[in-house]
């Protein structure tokens, strides 16, 4: 009987707790109930009640749109011009089931595939994002590490420290990647520029026409730091004000240097968060945009350089399909969109499998 | 290390000892120091920039002497009367994310608990797969929602509404998982008590687990505010025209948010005036700052348990 009470909820089965718990010996008043409702409903009706405001957007808006996305990149002639397009949006689905728009010929295949995989920006923007990931995200991991270490390791003024390093994380990236375009113009007296002139380097072009494709990636990627560093001290902070003080103690009595404290102690001991930040974070760089327009402006069609693309971003040549009337841009904008998920579905298996015998729990 | 003792040999590893201690110290406070005033420069540069005069600031910056503190030649209050005048500026921006703030927040809130309440607490059919498959949604990056959320809200008409900024990313599958998480930590036997007492499956919702499972609202609360006041991607797409159904009326009522429209005035009104766009993100940061220094406990709580953004 004991079992009984403590069935699990969440199994399959629906139980009724009123026999149960009359079984038991226990009065349930159930007059208290009965008095609102003339009727009980079943415990299924009850869930489906529950569930169906957050199921009907979510079906509208994620998983329709999901679908849609694989069905759109494999139709070579998809396109969408407003409303009047030949688009898969619902009503069209609805329209080819009735087969009322025989006019449609869609015809199947890879073509949107194959025209993104050989489109120059695309590959240009692949190779930006892969960029932009290989460099910012381990730095701003090490830094971040490096950071919160030194942070457990001071007693007055932790809080302070704290809070003022957790401060990009309240900010709005656009504003910010505004004052940062500005720190970083091009005149003498901007604040890059000065600062350089300390040590005797001459006034440099950094995000306009004429900036070397060099010193535009440096401030994507100072930037990216500074907006990135937040996140990852808190998370880290967190993890180690769990690890118990014992070990420290036993490995200072074993006359251990600090290094291999570290290394020893500290890395394994904070592996869970430290892979969690890694895959966020490369998940979260694969998808860079707002913070590379931020910082060279002109809306969502520029990411620096002459043709406005130097630094442009899969997310940005995505976005700038959406709303184009250009032949096939939403087919490739799909494509593009598969194109991502692959990538990020990659990072994380590989990141998993990669930690797999390395992260302790 | 007050509550160790530690015994030194002699009083020369004693000393070797308190030397080192300091030095480490002395070494990590200036390290951190440095990386501090490396984070709050761009705010600085943001402040004196708005306190400075067009004028003054284009000038210090043709000569290359930057001033980084306010003087009485360069100070001025003019750029924060540019930032809201005209028909587009920071009181209807402000007015506009507020609104969309608040109510895709309780959207979000309400349609929330109530779904990690059924995936929680209710039993019935096709529950395990549906969660599977949200679940599995949470891997799919958000563009590519975005294309056919697109075509959608055109089609639905709603192109520059608040339905669009609202309702479209209102339900969140992470939310329900973080809500579920904490439901399902309250013990079976409260559930049995009030089954006891006549509670029905919904009054349990409202008189127990929403005020047991507060602080996990609390955070969702502020994660939802705070994304909503940084949204940029959707809303430049779907809203970054005139409201569709004031214009029917003939009133011209901008629909930008903070982070479009700060974009908006930079490449466009203020494209070469740098003070002024600097003051527009001055507008766009304080409000956050404010709400941040408020609930400071609680945000870098939620943040770090829940751990959301890249």
């Amino acid at each position: 009987m004991e079992n009984t009470l403590n069935n699990n909820p969440n199994g399959m089965q629906t139980v009724d707790w009123d026999a149960k718990l009359e079984s038991l010996g226990i009065s349930v008043k159930k007059e208290l109930r009965t008095k609102k409702h003339a009727f009980i409903m079943p415990e299924w009706a009850k869930g489906w009640i529950a569930l169906i405001p957050a199921l009907i957007f979510l079906i509208l808006f994620m998983i329709y749109p999901i679908l849609n996305t694989f069905v759109m990149s494999f139709v070579n002639n998809f396109y969408w011009v407003g409303n009047s397009g030949s688009s898969f949006v619902i009503t069209n689905y609805i329209a080819a089931l009735q087969n009322t728009r025989s006019s449609i010929h869609l015809s199947w295949g890879i073509e949107n595939y194959i025209k993104v995989l050989t489109d120059p920006v695309f590959l240009r923007a692949l190779g930006n994002t892969g960029l932009i990931v290989i460099i910012s995200v381990p730095l701003t991991i090490v830094i971040g590490l490096l950071l919160a270490v030194c942070l457990n390791a001071i007693k007055p003024l932790k809080g302070l420290y704290q809070t003022i390093f957790f401060l990009p994380y309240v900010t709005n990236t656009i504003a910010l990647g505004m004052v940062f375009n500005a720190m970083f113009s091009s005149s003498a007296g901007s604040f890059i520029n000065v600062f350089l002139h300390m040590f005797g380097v001459d006034a440099q072009h950094w995000l306009d026409i004429y900036a070397n494709r060099w010193n535009m990636f440096a401030v994507i990627v100072i930037y990216a730091i500074w907006n990135g560093l937040a996140f990852k001290i808190l998370v880290f902070m967190s993890g180690l004000s769990a690890i118990d003080k014992q070990y420290y103690d036993a490995a200072r009595i074993d006359g251990s240097s600090k290094f291999t404290i570290f290394r020893k102690i500290t890395v394994p001991l904070l592996s869970p968060q430290i892979l969690y930040i890694t895959i966020t974070s490369f998940i979260g760089a694969c998808k860079s945009y707002s913070q590379v327009i931020a910082l060279f402006g002109s809306g969502s069609k520029n990411f620096g350089g002459s043709d406005q693309s130097e630094w442009i971003t899969v997310v940005g040549y995505i976005v700038k399909l959406i709303d184009s009337t250009a032949d096939s841009a939403a087919g490739r904008g799909a494509a593009g969109c598969v194109i991502l998920l692959l990538i990020v579905l990659a990072i994380t298996v590989v990141q998993f499998a990669v930690s797999k015998n390395r992260v302790h729990y | 290390m007050a509550e160790h003792e530690i015994y030194f040999a002699s009083e020369k590893q004693l000393r070797i000892y308190k030397a080192r201690k300091i030095i480490t110290q002395v070494l990590l406070y200036s390290f951190l120091t440095l990386v501090g005033l490396f984070i709050l420069f761009p705010f600085w540069y943001m402040i004196i920039t708005s306190f400075k005069s067009t004028k003054a600031f284009e000038n210090e910056e043709l000569s290359g002497q930057l001033v980084f503190y306010l003087n009485s030649t360069n100070f001025s209050f003019e750029q924060f009367s540019k930032v809201f005048r005209g028909n587009f500026n920071f009181g209807t921006f402000y007015l506009n994310t507020i609104i969309v703030a608040v109510f895709s927040t309780a959207f979000t809130v309400v349609t929330s608990v109530l779904a990690a309440f059924a995936f929680a607490r209710v039993n019935f059919k096709g529950k395990d797969i549906l969660f599977t498959i949200l679940l599995g949604t949470m891997m799919v990056p958000g563009e590519m929602m975005m294309m056919t959320n697109y075509q959608t809200t055109q089609m639905l008409g709603w192109a520059n509404t608040f339905a669009a900024l609202i309702l479209v990313h209102g339900v969140s599958v992470f939310y329900i998982f973080y809500l579920r998480q904490t439901f399902q930590q309250i013990p079976n036997e409260l559930f049995l008590a009030a089954k006891v007492d006549g509670y029905g499956h919904f009054q349990y919702l409202w008189k127990c687990m929403i005020p047991i499972a507060m602080p996990t609202i609390v955070t969702i609360l502020i994660l939802s505010l705070m994304g909503a006041w940084n949204a940029y991607i959707w809303p430049t797409l779907v809203a970054s025209g005139s409201n569709a159904v004031l214009k029917n009326m003939g009133i011209d009522h901008s629909m930008l948010l903070v982070s479009n429209g700060l974009m908006s005035q930079f490449t466009g009104e203020f494209a070469n005036d740098i003070p002024a766009r600097i003051t527009g993100s001055l507008f766009a940061t304080v409000p956050l700052f404010i709400f941040f220094l408020i609930f400071r406990k609680y945000i870098m709580r939620g943040v770090s348990r829940s751990g959301i953004k890249g």
